[in-house]
């Protein structure tokens, strides 16, 4: 069920990029993954609610009182490319936006 | 061949909180980039979001004032997609349980009333800024990253540009008035998205969507749709079709322009969020702060009207905003007479308002000192004339005006034991006046009361004065 | 310093008597890594620095003062390089402090240095890391699991008495396992994340890894409670966990008859039951239970766990930290470049599978299907649990497997965690704790309690340490006099 064509589109998704080989391996593997996750479908879950959160605490909230956070500096020193205090990054590649 | 319109509008408002929607960061505008941050802002790994309780209780609170039905188990969601201006790549937001659903406001366009449904609104955190330069470059201040919004999304009930102003107008005032929100455009507080198709009238599937985008103004709103409308009528009518696009209302020329052609919807891969547990909204808090809602427009109005006399349009214009609704409610709550107060702020506050380009809030006038002066012209301690040049004074520099009018030597004369044994001196020389006063000629009252008022410069009450004047008269 | 001979509190001892410094305790720990680092890999860096501290006077009510203590790559440790074993992280400077490694400094302990694990915690052999693989101490052809391996190599070679580790699927119980040490895993909730590099959200606990189980207990003690940065963190009062009472009399011991099966090796499982029969010999009444969805446990983890990480993991993108590939042009450069370049192939086929089971069109089937499911696992057991005080059975279905036997197939290294998974997808305590070797390999029991019973692990594991007499046992590298 898994083709080259699909795990293009969950690559692009991803922001990951493969080459040809690379996406051979990838699509195999990720098949061969996903036939093993086919087996779910053999269990009823008719009426069984999903679990997402498994916190068995509910409703914890913050107080609305602000605190500064760590220096300009300090938040920026892993940044690769900055400048007067923004973060830059080359721009989008586009034609459709202005 | 005849088009109905379905427009969709989906409302990003701003919650007036001193935090974050997930980090305790302070909310503030106008910082240098990147200041107001914290670890989690900038999506460091291993950061973790906790909620806000006061972005959620200021949620609830716009929920109620819209009509809506609060949900009482929720969690949250996970929308993922990479955009510098969005450091985690996700953006957590309400996507399965939203805070509320079901809402409506109503709206009145060229004298009919409609109600608006709202299909939910949730709670979200908004993006940083990212400034596109000439460089090739683009610039991020995180600044704005994570500031709680609430956003609205309509039914498919507004049929006309019209209504879409209308409905917003109403939002608009209603949020202002909760207190959760600045709700203004131009700062960016409210923003809108809208959708708009058109249908030959009778047709039962609704026509392609479009959307619209760069709406900075709710008149901006009114022309781009209005123009999206025609255009799409004018496509259909020559027997083209309209695409699933983006387009952008262009402000100089009042039309739209393509942004984007979209192939599908966009897959944003929502999951529900992990790092916050499920929240249990109790019907007791939902109640606690239903009463914690200032009264909205449409009750003030009805008390203005009914309790205090106001006339309908001008009960009206009080609760346009509700800077202005507080500020009569405070004013009338020193003692002021409703009427008088209503008068000032209709007439002479909002004309130095509009000449001088002004929200009530940047002025210096205060409800303190509009009630008293409104209160020496009452018990004449100053004349109505006098009052005009007080309010000019306060309302430029705040100043009070009980001590003005002493410092400058304004109050009325009105003691009849000051004012009588002058009366009785400019009898004692003008006669004749009271011969001819007598004789029925009223002129001659006039002109004894110009002569009191030269004789005390002007500061004699006029009201006493004719009493006075006449029970002397009468005497003799 | 030999570790083998030592307990936290005989270490304490030590210091307060000031028969050895905190200072040179330190240096002696430094030199453990020094002389058998270059060997098995445990260590990614090295807090060198530590060594030059001074001496200071040991309080003799503070346990954990002075006590080096190693930390996996995936906590943050402020300002000493945090990589999760990645390229994409190889130059990360932490400005914060995660909760764990903050309140382990605040107890007095000492950060020695960052342990080796698989990129970003995905794997079960530590063979993924971009550091390079970490050996086994016990035969450095085997793996030493993962994806804590270099926490649990270096407690086995006796290089540190004790290192945090991460658990999502059985990330410190699987190399306790595999290195005879004990590892534990705490309740979800029970230990902050604030601070360690999230791999899947719902499913990630901060662990401990050590050759005695109350030495375990100690630190966990100390880095337990809630945490106002982590709201999944649980406000339930932390016990004094290291006042153990080896004791299983009256303990009510279920054996899930799914975990004896499985291909768990025979000779795994002779030792296993062994253990059991010890349990037994101490007064515990042992059952054969049933964990009827146990077996879907590891397709039900690998959909989660790889959705929640696809989305955890897009903020690396080159743009605020991280890797940033050089020849870029525009955005979609960067993040394309950079993520193709910065991630390794475990964890990229891991973000794959995860945004395949969160796009639009498979929701439903996978990720919703696989929600359902661990909500079955869950009941199954609350029913055991209702009955009984601990699930026990092996932790891995085998002893620790050859180096490079497994990395090509990922189907087969996933089911080594099967034993593993069910205790993180149930948010449940687990531990291993080693009872013996098969074919000179170490294995280890696991331990599973209801939510927040913590104690009857360190309770049953400590009567399990004092009556298999394992710690006698040394590995190939390390505790030779
Ligand atoms: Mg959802
Ligand atoms: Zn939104």
């Amino acid at each position: 069920m898994l083709d080259k064509e699909l795990v293009q589109h969950v690559a692009h998704l991803s922001k990951l990029e493969f080459d040809e080989a690379d996406l051979e391996k990838f699509t195999l593997q990720l098949d061969e993954i996903i036939q093993m996750e086919n087996e779910l479908t053999a269990v009823d879950t008719t009426n069984v609610r999903p679990t997402t959160h498994i916190a068995r605490q509910e409703s914890t909230f913050r107080a609305d009182e602000p605190q500064k956070g760590p220096s300009r500096t300090e938040l920026l020193s892993n940044v690769p490319e900055q400048a007067d205090g923004f973060i830059k990054v080359p721009s989008i590649l586009t034609t459709e936006e202005d | 061949m005849n088009f109905e319109t379905t427009i969709g509008l989906e409302v990003h408002v701003e919650l007036k909180t001193k935090s974050k929607m997930y980090s305790p960061s302070p909310v503030s505008y106008g910082a240098a980039p990147n200041t107001m941050t914290n670890v989690i802002d900038f999506g460091f790994p291993g950061v973790l979001p906790t909620l806000n309780k006061n972005a959620y209780r200021l949620g609830i609170m716009v929920a109620l004032a819209l009509n809506a039905e609060v949900e009482h188990h929720t969690h949250f969601d996970r929308k993922n997609y990479f955009y510098p201006d969005n450091p985690k790549a996700y953006q957590i937001t309400q996507k399965e349980k939203p805070l509320a659903h079901d809402g409506w406001v109503e709206i009145e366009v060229n004298g009919q009333h409609k109600k608006i449904g709202i299909e939910e609104m949730h709670v979200e955190e908004d993006a940083g800024k990212n400034t596109h330069a000439t460089d090739g470059y683009s610039y991020v201040d995180l600044n704005r990253q994570g500031t709680p919004l609430i956003e609205i999304v309509s039914k498919p009930d507004i049929t006309s540009p019209e209504e879409a102003h209308a409905y917003l107008e109403r939002l608009r005032q209603i949020i202002q008035f909760t207190g959760a929100s600045d709700v203004k455009m131009e700062e960016g507080s409210m923003r809108v998205d809208t959708n708009i198709s058109i249908r030959p009238i009778g047709s039962d599937k609704l026509g392609q969507k479009v959307e619209l985008k760069n709406l900075n103004s709710f008149k901006h709103v009114l022309n781009g749709l209005a123009y999206e409308q025609k255009r799409q009528a004018d496509i259909l009518r020559a027997g083209g079709s309209i695409g699933q696009e983006t387009r952008r209302y262009d402000e100089a020329t009042g039309s739209t322009i393509l942004m984007r052609v979209k192939e599908g919807a966009d897959d944003y891969r929502y999951f529900p969020e992990p790092d916050l547990p499920d929240y249990h909204i109790t019907s007791e808090w939902i109640e606690q702060i239903s009463h914690e809602i200032p009264e909205m427009p449409d009750k003030r109005r009805q008390r203005y009207i009914k309790e205090l006399g106001i006339p309908e349009y001008d009960a009206g214009v009080l609760t346009d905003t509700k800077e202005m609704s507080d500020f009569f409610d405070q004013t009338v709550a020193l003692n002021a007479d409703p009427k008088q107060v209503s008068n000032w702020l209709m007439v002479n506050v909002n004309a130095y308002l509009n000449e001088n380009n002004l929200d009530l809030e940047q002025t210096k006038l205060t409800p303190q000192n509009l009630a008293m002066m409104i209160n020496l012209v009452k018990d004449g301690t100053i004349s109505s004339k006098i009052a005009k040049k007080v309010f000019a004074e306060t309302i430029a520099n705040g100043t009070d005006p009980k001590a003005w009018v002493e410092q400058k030597g304004m109050v009325q004369q009105s003691d009849p034991a000051v004012l009588e044994p002058i009366i009785n001196q400019i009898l004692d020389d003008n006669e004749q006046s009271i011969i001819d006063f007598k004789n029925g000629k009223d002129r001659a009252f006039g002109f004894l009361v110009g002569q009191i008022m030269k004789q005390t410069r002007g500061k004699a009450n006029p009201k006493v004065v004719n009493q006075l004047l006449t029970a002397e008269i009468n005497k003799r | 310093m030999n570790y083998f001979d030592e307990t936290i509190t005989s270490l304490h001892q030590k210091l307060v008597t000031k028969q050895i410094s905190n200072a040179e305790l330190a240096q002696a720990t430094l030199d453990n890594i020094d002389k058998t680092n270059d060997t098995i890999n445990s260590f990614i860096s090295v807090n060198t620095s530590i060594g030059q501290e001074p001496a200071f006077e040991i309080a003799a009510d503070q346990p954990l003062q002075g006590i080096p203590l190693a930390i996996k790559d995936n906590i943050l440790t402020k300002d000493l390089k945090t990589t999760a074993a990645s390229k994409m992280l190889a130059n990360f400077r932490p400005i914060y402090e995660a909760t764990v490694v903050d309140r382990a400094l605040r107890a007095g302990m000492v950060n020695i240095g960052k342990t080796n694990l698989d990129e970003f915690a995905m794997g079960s052999s530590t063979e993924t890391s971009y550091f390079g693989a970490t050996k086994n101490p016990w035969n450095l052809n085997k793996v030493p699991g993962g994806s804590s391996g270099g926490s649990a190599a270096a407690v086995a070679s006796g290089q540190v008495i004790a290192a945090l580790g991460t658990d999502t699927g059985g990330s410190v119980r699987q190399p306790a396992s595999f290195n005879g040490v004990f590892g534990i895993k705490p309740t979800y909730g029970r230990v902050s994340r604030w601070g360690v590099i999230a791999f899947s959200s719902s499913l990630d606990q901060v662990g401990i890894l050590s050759r005695h189980v109350v030495d375990s207990a100690q630190i966990l003690e100390a880095i337990s409670g809630y945490d106002k940065h982590d709201d999944t963190t649980s406000t339930q009062e932390v016990p004094a966990f290291s006042k153990i009472k080896a004791d299983v009399k009256g303990l009510r011991v279920a054996v899930p008859e799914e975990f004896m099966g499985y291909g768990v090796d025979p000779k795994v499982k002779e030792q296993v039951q062994k253990a059991i029969n010890t349990l037994q010999q101490q007064g515990a009444v042992v059952e054969s239970v049933q964990l009827p969805h146990a077996q879907y446990a590891v397709q039900v983890y690998y959909i989660i766990a790889s959705s929640e990480a696809s989305s955890n993991l897009q903020r690396y993108d080159g743009i605020r930290y991280g890797y940033r590939a050089d020849d870029v042009h525009n955005l979609e450069d960067v993040y394309i470049k950079s993520r193709s370049e910065g991630f390794g192939d475990e964890v990229k086929r891991r973000i794959m599978l995860g945004s395949f089971a969160l796009s639009a069109g498979y929701f439903d089937a996978y990720f919703n299907k696989a929600a359902q499911v661990r909500t079955l696992i869950i009941e199954d057991f609350k029913k055991i649990f209702a009955d009984y005080d601990l699930v026990v059975g092996p932790t891995a279905p085998t002893t620790a497997f050859d180096l490079n036997s497994r990395i090509d197939d990922p189907v087969v290294m996933y089911m080594n965690d099967i034993l593993t998974i069910p205790a993180n997808l149930a948010g449940l305590p687990a531990a291993s704790v080693p009872v013996g070797l098969a074919d000179n390999m170490p294995v280890g029991l696991q331990l599973i309690a209801p939510p927040f019973a913590e104690q009857t692990i360190f309770n049953a594991a400590q009567v399990l340490e004092n009556e298999s007499n394992f710690l006698q046992m040394q590995p190939k590298m390390g505790g030779q006099k």
